[in-house]
């Protein structure tokens, strides 16, 4: 199994959600995360006082698959969340060595 | 229009009343001792003043109490609403108890006033004097004056928030009330005071209120000493959609404010409530105008500072000026306090958090001298065909000077009493963990 993590531009969720319906994905986990890469952070001005915010608002996807889907998986991604600018963000794959569902017990791909 | 002196008539009053129990016989003797008729509030007068009233309230809770609140930092929202409404309502009592005697009691010299403590004499038939021959109720009076203390004091803590101890702003709100609030008060719209007979314009409140309580604000930020972290810790403003909810509640009561001032429903307190609207209107644009000559973005606090800042300058100048001449007013005061904020204020380096100098004191100062300019007749203004700008400039100049004395060294004392009583700054941790816990023990957002 692979837990694909992507850092994707809040705006392209929907895509990506889409797109990995597509491939067969019928779960994810989604969060609202902060960071930098290569896009730096903008300026803020209140009253003349400018702030730097060097952390730029992302959303990070989070899937869990198994090994043969895992390049599509990533295909999926990479093809949805693009937009051609800098911050459009990153994506990780990293081995899973277990999984449960919870309400069955069931284990292995089978919980996926 | 030049202020007058707001006589009550109680007396007059009670001795009718006294005529009234007497017998028949004592009732035409009296007759041919001719006491002139107690004069009676014209109903619309008093309701429009009712109504005044509770729109400055509304300004203080929740307008200013939101307006400040949302540029403070998230963990300081409580502590900064809970100190306006805790000092609003401290001032009230102080209020009936004894500030009004010292701002319009009966006795008194140029400086400061008495009698009439813990409303004494005062009663239901009791009158205030307009400006004209009419008469309002004293007790609508006395809560009209009473929400402008309310409100003065409250715009004052917009220079020591988000450090100052809940203890040390009540002990220092009594004493600043005693000591700076009510005389100047009195110097101003009482008949006997300095200024008023100086012939010093001030429609609404620019000197007594903005004036004031910008330079006590000033005073009391630089010996309350910075914030931790500022300037080099950003501190942004928490909600600025708070911030607008403010600025139009601020807005909306400030007719209370402005053209309740005329104390009558009359023609002045229309070109006054004219004036609140232009005046605003016109700040509000250029304050977001000159944003962008400087080469920022218009902003929405931009916007929301402008509106502030053209409401201080027109409050002398709300029935002291012509639509047109309060326009330029209040587009002049705009860009100054712009510059002011954003320009001196980080050069000179003192932490008036919320810049209640920059907009209130400096708007204030732009709005009373600018009040000499646009009173003429020949700018639109209501003054006399003999009124001559630079007589008047003198008079409004050293009017605002030695307000700017009064209110530094009444505030230095009022801070350094509070100091020693209670102290005035929360502990270091208490002001990283943020006020409303440390201060109130709760949060603004669960």
């Amino acid at each position: 199994m692979k837990l694909i993590m992507a850092i994707i531009k809040p705006f392209k969720l929907d895509d990506v959600r889409d797109a990995l319906a597509g491939v067969g994905i019928a779960g994810m986990t989604v969060s609202e995360v902060k960071g930098f890469g290569r896009q730096k952070g903008q300026t803020e001005i209140y009253r003349g006082a400018e702030y730097t915010t060097n952390m730029v608002p992302k959303v990070k996807v989070e899937v869990v698959c198994d090994d043969a889907l895992a390049t599509r998986v990533v295909e999926a991604i990479q093809q949805a969340a693009n937009s051609g600018a800098i911050g459009d963000g990153k994506i990780f794959v990293l081995d899973v060595a277990h999984a449960v569902r919870i309400r069955t017990g069931e284990t292995g791909e089978t919980a996926l | 229009m030049i202020l007058a002196r707001p006589i009550t008539r109680a007396a007059a009053a009670i001795g009718l009343s006294l005529f009234a129990a007497l017998p028949a016989w004592a009732q035409d003797a009296a007759a041919h001792m001719a006491a002139p008729p107690a004069p009676v509030p014209n109903p619309g007068n008093n309701a429009w003043m009712m109504t005044a009233t509770v729109l400055v309230l509304l300004m203080i809770l929740p307008g200013l109490a939101l307006f400040y609140g949302g540029l403070t930092r998230a963990k300081n929202m409580l502590a900064t609403m809970t100190q306006i409404g805790a000092v609003a309502a401290l001032a009230m009592l102080i209020w009936v108890t004894y500030g009004y005697g010292l701002a319009f009691g009966p006795e008194g010299n140029a400086f400061i006033s008495w009698g009439k403590f813990f409303l004494s004499g005062i009663t239901p038939e009791s009158t205030a004097a307009t400006f004209t021959n009419e008469v309002i109720s004293e007790y609508v009076f006395v809560s009209f004056q009473m929400t402008f203390a309310a409100i003065t004091i409250a715009l004052v803590l917009g220079g020591v928030v988000e450090r100052m101890k809940f203890s040390a702003v009540l002990v220092f709100a009594t004493v600043w009330l005693t000591i700076v609030y009510f005389p100047i008060a009195h110097m101003v719209w009482e008949g006997r005071g300095l200024f008023f007979t100086m012939g010093a314009l001030d429609f609404a409140g620019g000197t007594v209120v903005h004036i004031n309580a910008g330079i006590s604000a000033l005073v009391a930020a630089i010996m309350l000493g910075k914030r931790k972290g500022y300037p080099n810790e950003p501190m942004p403003p928490h909600s600025l959609t708070l911030t607008m909810v403010g600025t139009g509640l601020l807005w909306v009561g400030w007719f209370g404010f402005n053209a309740g001032s005329a104390l009558e429903a009359n023609g002045s307190a229309a070109l006054a409530m004219i004036n609140t609207l232009v005046a605003t209107a016109a700040a509000g644009l250029a304050w977001m105008a000159t944003e962008r000559v400087v080469g920022h973005k218009a902003s929405a606090l931009g916007f929301c500072s402008g509106i502030i800042a053209g409401l201080v300058a027109i409050t002398p100048a709300a029935g002291n000026s012509g639509p047109f001449g309060a326009i330029v007013l209040g587009a002049v005061s705009s860009v100054v306090c712009f510059l002011f904020v954003a320009r001196v204020k980080p050069a000179l380096g003192y932490d008036d958090s919320l810049d209640a100098f920059g907009i209130h004191g400096v708007g204030g100062i732009v709005g009373a001298v600018g009040t000499a300019i646009v009173y003429a007749p020949s700018l639109g203004g209501p003054g006399g065909a003999d009124y001559a700008i630079g007589g008047q400039m003198v008079t409004q100049v050293s009017a605002v000077a030695a307000t700017i004395v009064i209110s530094a060294i009444g505030t230095a004392i009022a801070i350094t009493i509070a100091k020693a009583l209670t102290g005035l700054r929360v502990t270091p941790d208490v002001e990283l963990e943020g006020l409303d816990l440390g201060e109130h023990g709760e949060r603004a957002y669960n």
